[in-house]
């Protein structure tokens, strides 16, 4: 479980993170919404670590991050994968090098047994297997998802971060993504954040939602509870196509 | 002030480069590719330039020293010191810095914009170790060998004019080349490219490092690593020549 308490960050004059407090809970998807320029990503990127927050406590487990040495970071880091909107897959590695890359840096195992684990992590995500040796920009933008979650759980992470993973795919592409991370979170009960603002991955696999809304938290839930929200920033972002007013109406 | 400021970042930059890797294995996976990608396939380029100079240089200096009172050996004096003293390790690594610089920067650049650099710090990897420290090694000890390639060549080329034309004799040019050689000259000239290999790589390294935005930002961090990289070998040659040469 990872515990955020009443995180502050600012940059400059600007106070991106007000006073934010949430708990992500282990074995669920827990999913961080809100517009662009929310302070949604600076939330997912304080917690992981990439900013340091200037007021507040961030807890993986009772272990406080700000308080944390480098080397204890660096330690923890094991613990985290993370697939980002781009993928970030080395481009001068192979699918399966890239797979390998966390393996071979920390896991102490044979070649081997490296090989076999990378190739049962790509197995996990469905990848074709006449893909393992071509170059990343060799395949599709759906498929180098799929890469990005079998390097990420290759480790067999505690924690999942995944920022805006459908970003740049088709709907239907966008929905395998979105069960494949619902069901390796179940699997390996790992305490996963997803960072989007595609309703379409809150509605279908959002277990614990949180609302960031002007850098402070407005709003917290189920997916289930979202059409029964009286915020108002709230039903403005979720409601804001047609579509959704449509499943709102029929809902209530 | 921002000058201070950069300093400072690239100091820092520097201490978390030059420690142990996390893993030999993988840096010594790395380096070989270095070495060819930096060293290796600069040679055509070291070759090009080399032969061209040698050969234009011992040109200009025949037709310009047009003198019954100065030996006829003293084209060939000329072109060799100055091969070894500022061509091979100074004007070369300028070349080079625009070469290798922007190859560097532009490299460690995109993976920056491309969030690869973050994948790197998000599983626990000194980034910065694992992607610089492997070109810095590898182009500071392929540097002495492209500097000696390139005062050979050299040669060669300024050999090639009294061999295919009439502006000098092959005998005289021989002679100015062997005549008062001083070994010392080889040394600080390769001493300075070290030098010289260690900021175009470090340099390259850190605007690539700190690029941000999107490919417009990685053309000017690789810009700014040419040119930066660019002063401070003219500047660092004079104070080595100064301490070395006076």
């Amino acid at each position: 479980m990872i515990t955020v308490k009443n995180v502050n960050k600012t940059f400059g004059d600007n106070h991106v993170l007000k006073n934010v407090s949430a708990e992500f809970e282990e074995g669920r998807t827990n999913m961080i919404i809100g517009a662009s320029g929310s302070g949604k990503t600076v939330l997912m990127k304080s917690i992981i670590g990439l900013h340091r927050i200037d007021t507040g406590r961030i807890e993986y487990d009772g272990r406080n991050l700000p308080d944390m040495r480098m080397s204890e970071i660096r330690i923890l880091r094991k613990e985290v994968g993370m697939l980002f909107q781009g993928s970030a897959l080395f481009d001068s590695q192979s699918v399966l090098e890239n797979v390998m890359y966390p393996l071979e840096m920390f896991s102490g195992t044979s070649k081997e047994e490296m090989v076999e684990r990378a190739l049962s992590c790509l197995r996990r995500v469905d990848l074709p297997e006449k893909s393992y040796k071509l170059a990343p920009s060799e395949i599709s933008g759906g498929m180098q998802k799929r890469v990005a979650i079998a390097r990420a759980i290759a480790l067999q992470p505690k924690y999942l971060f995944c920022d805006e993973p459908n970003s740049g795919l088709d709907p239907k592409t966008s929905l395998i993504i979105d069960q494949l991370i619902h069901e390796i979170t179940r699997e390996f009960n790992m305490t996963t954040i997803i960072n989007s603002h595609d309703m379409n991955s809150v509605m279908e696999i959002g277990e614990k939602i949180i609302f960031i809304n002007k850098g402070e938290k407005a709003w917290e839930g189920s997916k289930d509870d979202i059409f029964h929200a009286e915020n108002e920033d709230l039903n403005d972002f979720v409601f804001a196509s047609q579509l959704y007013k449509k499943v709102k109406k029929a809902n209530t | 002030m921002k000058i201070i400021h950069e300093t400072g970042k690239y100091v820092l930059l520097m201490k978390r480069v030059l420690v142990q890797p996390d893993r030999w294995k993988m840096f010594f996976r790395q380096f070989p590719k270095e070495l060819e990608k930096l060293g290796l396939n600069s040679m055509p380029i070291v070759i090009i330039i080399s032969v061209f100079i040698g050969a234009i240089m011992t040109i200009q200096t025949k037709l310009n020293t047009e003198n019954p009172l100065l030996p006829t050996y003293s084209t060939g004096l000329v072109t060799r010191d100055t091969l070894l003293l500022e061509f091979s390790s100074t004007i070369l690594c300028l070349i080079l810095a625009g070469k290798i610089g922007s190859n560097i920067a532009s490299e460690i650049g995109t993976m920056r914009i491309t969030e690869q650099i973050d994948a790197l710090e998000i599983m626990g990897v000194n980034s910065a170790n694992y992607l610089i420290l492997p070109k810095v090694i590898a182009f500071v000890v392929m540097m002495p060998f492209l500097v000696i390639f390139s005062m050979a060549i050299g040669l060669v080329g300024g050999y090639a004019v009294g061999l295919f034309s009439d502006i000098i004799s092959t005998a005289d040019y021989l002679l100015g080349i062997q005549y008062a050689f001083i070994p010392y000259y080889v040394f600080y000239s390769i001493f300075k490219s070290i030098f010289f290999a260690f900021i175009i790589a470090s340099v390259a390294s850190y605007y690539g490092y700190y690029a941000y935005g999107g490919a417009l930002d990685v053309g000017k961090a690789s810009t700014n690593a040419v040119v930066n990289s660019s002063i401070l070998i003219l500047f660092f040659n004079i104070l080595i020549t100064n301490i070395m040469l006076n």
